[in-house]
């Protein structure tokens, strides 16, 4: 019996995501009185898989040859790996949930998704985000063996040094796509990652003021997001849209710079512990939700808190 | 080419969210509802893929009979026919079941689901259906075209996307980028008054099984008040973050 984690990485390296993920299954191995066994894809460093002993596993399965994307593949071998564990951890990644649901079905699993709460007994009962945030759903798992995947930001890093071996796996299996290439902007943190997220409404005018955004992210080392409107009309790219149907954001701090704070925003970002709402219009929703706001220019307002947050910062 | 378009019935996203009968269940008095948005992306997909090469295009929801005006929206936008699976969908293992069966007894060359349901957002019902049928899936899919037997699709990744072909069938958990949000349709009259008449086929579910039960339902906790300071003192706000919420 042990819990298995799949410990998700990115050009050979693991997100805090991925660490959140395994903390939760090592908590969750301390309920069920067992030890948690990583499962890696792709090409990881020894170097980088030594940090998942920070975190509790006592052994990884490092399978370099298995592309994670290829999610009839990759939930074969963490299928062949999990025929011992009752508990299989992902965390709540777009990717996580190509591999997870199929591993459920090939293992007559449960999978429970958006979870940010730990069961108290192997009877899996715990709590997941529901309704874009609006609501806290309580669910109970009716299989013998259950997948669950953590909402990131949700759940926190718990440091516990183990001793770890790691084993690699030679197995190769692929499926039927034909993978050709990735772009990716290099240098940018992630929105559902980040700690801080600095985001940009309708009232910012146009995508010309957008550089004070992206100055006052860099002093932060913040993501930078925008509202709905923004992406619709292009000033922003969609990858940067957040709320109920773009990006989900649970930040430790979250900057609305001139956004109104629609129900459908707020939706996708009250998960952020900390909110500040800077707006024109002291009547603005955003400030209902908000922990801290000003009632101002965003033109003023955000050179200011630049400037006083680099005095901070040197 | 044949596509079929997965379909869920979803409260308007201006919605209020509240409970009833102990906080068991989603209290629908009051609520409007809406083609899931993700799936909205998809079925304009779908339009605009069957308009070039041909074909039919079907739509499926999982629900009870209170299901039908959004799927007849869906019509008046433009599927030729609907199946309802006559459940209310206990969860998401119960609804795959369903949808993976009808599939299976029917052709189609291109299954198109959103990446997940803005109500309970499980986000796992397509991958499900993908491993019962054993089809290639690709998730958050913000890209599609079709070339003969061939469907180039672009995924979205962290910090970027990429790029993927794969021979048809496949199953793809769609979202924005699959369409423009200015590609989305509104029914025209003649579309609504074609709706009326099109096949809206019901059919019975086949399997009872579930994975997992819902126990009950809480809000997230009420935020305090704002603390409001002011435009002229933004120190007192970086002050605020540094040394009470401790969060720079």
């Amino acid at each position: 019996m042990s819990v298995l984690v799949y410990t998700e990485s990115w050009a050979g390296s693991f997100r805090k995501s991925t660490f959140e993920a395994v903390s939760y299954a090592s908590e969750t191995a301390k309920v069920l009185g067992t030890e948690v066994v990583a499962v890696s894809l792709e090409n990881v460093s020894d170097e980088e898989l030594n940090k998942l002993s920070n975190y509790g596993v006592s052994k990884v399965i490092s399978v370099e040859n298995i592309n994670k994307g290829d999610s009839q593949a990759s939930s074969k071998i963490i299928s062949d790996l999990s025929s011992d564990s009752n508990v299989v951890v992902f965390s709540n990644t777009h990717t996580a949930k190509m591999i997870a649901p199929r591993l459920s079905i090939k293992i007559n699993a449960s999978c429970i998704t958006n979870v940010i709460s730990l069961t108290s007994s192997s009877e899996i009962t715990l709590n997941r985000k529901s309704f874009s945030t609006k609501a806290i759903e309580t669910v109970k798992s009716n299989a013998e063996k259950t997948i669950l995947c953590i909402a990131p930001n949700s759940y926190g890093l718990i440091v516990n040094n183990v001793s770890m071996s790691i084993e690699k796996s030679d197995f190769s299996e692929s499926g039927s796509l034909t993978f050709e290439g990735q772009e990716t902007s290099s240098g940018k943190i992630s929105i559902s990652e980040a700690e801080i997220v600095v985001s940009g409404g309708r009232g910012l005018k146009g995508p010309e003021n957008w550089g004070m955004i992206e100055e006052l992210a860099e002093v932060l080392g913040a993501a930078t997001a925008c509202s709905k409107p923004v992406a619709d009309i292009g000033w922003r790219p969609h990858a940067e849209h957040v709320g109920q149907t773009g990006k989900v954001v649970a930040s430790d701090l979250y900057i609305a710079i001139g956004i109104s704070g629609a129900i459908q925003h707020l939706a996708g970002v009250n998960s952020s512990k900390v909110m500040v709402a800077i707006n024109t219009d002291p009547e603005a929703p955003f400030f209902k939700a908000a922990d801290y706001g000003i009632v101002g220019d965003a033109f003023e307002v955000v050179p200011k808190l630049i400037e006083e947050i680099k005095k901070i910062k040197n | 080419m044949n596509i079929l378009v997965c379909i869920s019935s979803v409260p308007d996203t201006t919605s209020k969210i509240n409970f009833t009968n102990n906080d068991t269940e989603f209290d629908v008095n009051g609520i409007q509802f809406v083609i899931n948005p993700y799936d909205e992306f998809g079925l304009t997909k779908a339009m605009i893929l069957k308009e070039k090469t041909g074909g039919k295009l079907t739509i499926i929801t999982v629900g009870d009979a209170t299901v039908e005006p959004v799927m007849r929206k869906a019509l008046a936008i433009g599927a030729d026919d609907a199946i309802r699976v006559n459940m209310n969908a206990k969860d998401s293992f119960s609804v795959a079941i369903e949808i993976s069966k009808y599939i299976k007894g029917n052709n189609f060359d291109l299954i198109i689901a959103g990446r997940e349901s803005i109500d309970y957002n499980g986000g796992v019902v397509p991958a499900m259906i993908s491993e019962m049928l054993d089809l290639p899936f690709i998730n958050a899919c913000i890209g599609l075209e079709v070339e003969e037997n061939t469907a180039k699709l672009i995924r979205e990744i962290d910090g970027g996307k990429e790029m993927i072909s794969s021979d048809l069938p496949i199953i793809i958990g769609g979202q924005k980028g699959l369409v423009k949000e200015s590609e989305l349709r509104i029914p025209n009259m003649r579309g609504i008054m074609q709706s009326r008449t099109k096949p809206l086929q019901v059919i019975e579910p086949s399997s009872t099984e579930t994975k997992v039960s819902s126990v009950s339902f809480s809000k997230p906790e009420e935020k305090g008040a704002c603390k409001l300071v002011d435009s002229s003192n933004v120190s007192e706000l970086v002050d605020l973050l540094q040394n009470e919420a401790k969060v720079i």
